[in-house]
């Protein structure tokens, strides 16, 4: 651990700023919290937000898990991992099963979660309303009202054009049946295991200053019509490198003759089914 | 002097295991957490009401004292910074040995749910007293938490804060150093 800094890195009084803007969040569970995010010494848009969450959270004895897309050895996975080891010298691990805390940006670990982990999403937009709404005043005044039939009439405008509702990440959210909510741009495939998780899920957006969580065990439904049930895709396809035909599949372009790869996104996944392949 | 006695021996780690704690106790409304272990605050405090305060209070944060908890005042503003206020109505943090009602407090606007009061009520214990069945949020089913020293009717006092949703106060009870926390979103009904 560099000396120099307090434990993992923030100051206490900032900490203290953030822990109660968080349990605020638990008790009214989809609700966006406004923060005084901090300068943090990597650029907006890398994590800031899901970084000060896990500062506030992290304590010596955690053990930290950091994803970007599901991997592991990504540069914005690999830099915030190292900067916990340096400012707050935890011990870090790839393996989803050994952290207790796991910041991700844009995926949900394929294995299921437990109720002593904690996972925590780097947000770029919390608002789920701000492409139909630009106004920061009206859209709390939505939340306020839980006037959300703009959002449906955009789910059914996608149905009328394609058939089909048209968002493939960041699918908007009934969180404990009251709050619209933004569950990050995590692929919809990853939705369903939003809802009734074990684990406490936290969200920090940092540039747009907003905390927001879900409790362990709270209902979570991807917005949907009767006739037009929600539905998770995946490519049709089973993983190039493990065989898996349930996770969620990256796309990755080998050659320059077309060649393609799916491959699991979820890397610590991927792995372990490789190395249990092997040792049969 | 209450003010010879020392706040937390690590203020680091020991404001990050309480906030883990009452962190935990939220997500799981009912469930017994531990805060404040080895720490001797003035009367009337007790080790999970001083912990929570020395974690969560600052001079961002107007407090409301009870009057029994005056005594425990200079020791609260020195560790703490934080400056007692007079009108409960004000407060983001209240300390209270009782509790009749939460009218009180501030239980937040329609717009900013979350600037509402969180009162943490000392309490005569856990395990015995009031049987209170616990749904919601954080809770698989249904939890029985065993509570003594509430007000007999405060089922239904929690039921008019539940309902004021997602307005509505969130509250910690204490006794010693054990803490169970009850967020607006859950409901109580006697078991």
């Amino acid at each position: 651990m560099t000396e120099g800094y307090n434990f993992a890195y923030l100051d206490e009084q900032t900490k203290r700023m953030i822990r109660r803007a968080l349990l605020k969040a638990v008790a009214i569970p989809g609700h966006q919290i406004p923060f005084g995010s901090r300068e943090m010494p990597l650029p907006y848009g890398w994590g800031t937000g899901g970084i000060q969450v896990t500062a506030a959270v992290l304590g010596a004895s955690d053990v930290l898990k950091v994803i970007d897309q599901g991997a592991d050895d990504t540069t914005n996975a690999v830099s915030i991992r190292r900067f916990f080891a340096k400012t707050a010298g935890v011990r870090t691990t790839t393996h989803t099963a050994e952290a207790t805390v796991i910041q991700t940006r844009h995926r949900i670990p394929e294995r299921q979660l437990r109720d002593d982990q904690i996972i925590v999403y780097q947000v770029p937009m919390p608002e789920p309303l701000a492409k139909l709404e630009p106004s920061r005043t009206e859209t709390r005044k939505m939340h306020a009202l839980a006037d959300y039939g703009a959002m449906y009439v955009k789910l059914y405008e996608d149905i009328t054009r394609f058939g089909h509702v048209s968002i493939s990440y960041d699918y908007p959210v009934m969180v404990n049946n009251r709050h619209l909510m933004s569950p990050s741009p995590i692929p919809a495939f990853d939705n369903p295991k939003l809802h009734m998780s074990a684990a406490l899920q936290l969200f920090g957006a940092g540039r747009e200053k907003r905390v927001y969580a879900i409790p362990p065990l709270t209902p979570v439904n991807s917005l949907d019509f009767e006739d037009h049930p929600f539905r998770a895709t995946r490519a049709p396809h089973s993983c190039g490198l493990c065989g898996s035909d349930t996770s969620y599949l990256d796309e990755v372009v080998t050659d320059d003759r077309g060649g393609r790869l799916f491959c699991c996104s979820d890397t610590d996944y991927c792995e372990g089914r490789r190395q249990s392949a092997t040792a049969e | 002097m209450s003010l010879d006695l020392p706040g937390f021996a690590d203020p680091v780690a020991d404001a990050h295991a309480t906030f883990r704690a009452v962190l935990d106790a939220l997500a799981h409304p009912g469930r017994v957490q531990l805060a404040g272990t080895g720490l001797r605050p003035p009367a009337p405090l007790m080790p999970a009401t001083a912990a929570l305060l020395l974690t969560l209070v600052d001079v961002e944060t107007p407090l409301w004292l009870a009057p029994d908890f005056w005594p425990a005042r200079e020791w609260i503003v020195f560790h703490t910074g934080a400056s007692p206020i007079d009108d409960p109505a004000r407060a983001a943090f209240a300390v209270a040995a009782t509790l009749s009602d939460f009218e009180g407090f501030s239980a937040g606007t329609d717009e900013a749910p979350e600037t509402s009061a969180t009162p943490i009520v000392q309490i005569a214990g856990f395990g015995v007293g009031q049987r209170l069945r616990l749904s919601g949020p954080g809770v698989r089913g249904s939890a029985t938490l065993h509570a003594d020293g509430l007000p007999p009717d405060f089922p239904a006092l929690w039921a008019a804060n539940h309902a004021l949703y997602p307005r509505g106060v969130d509250l910690v009870l204490v006794a010693g150093e054990a803490l169970v926390a009850l967020p607006r979103s859950v409901r109580v009904e006697r078991a």
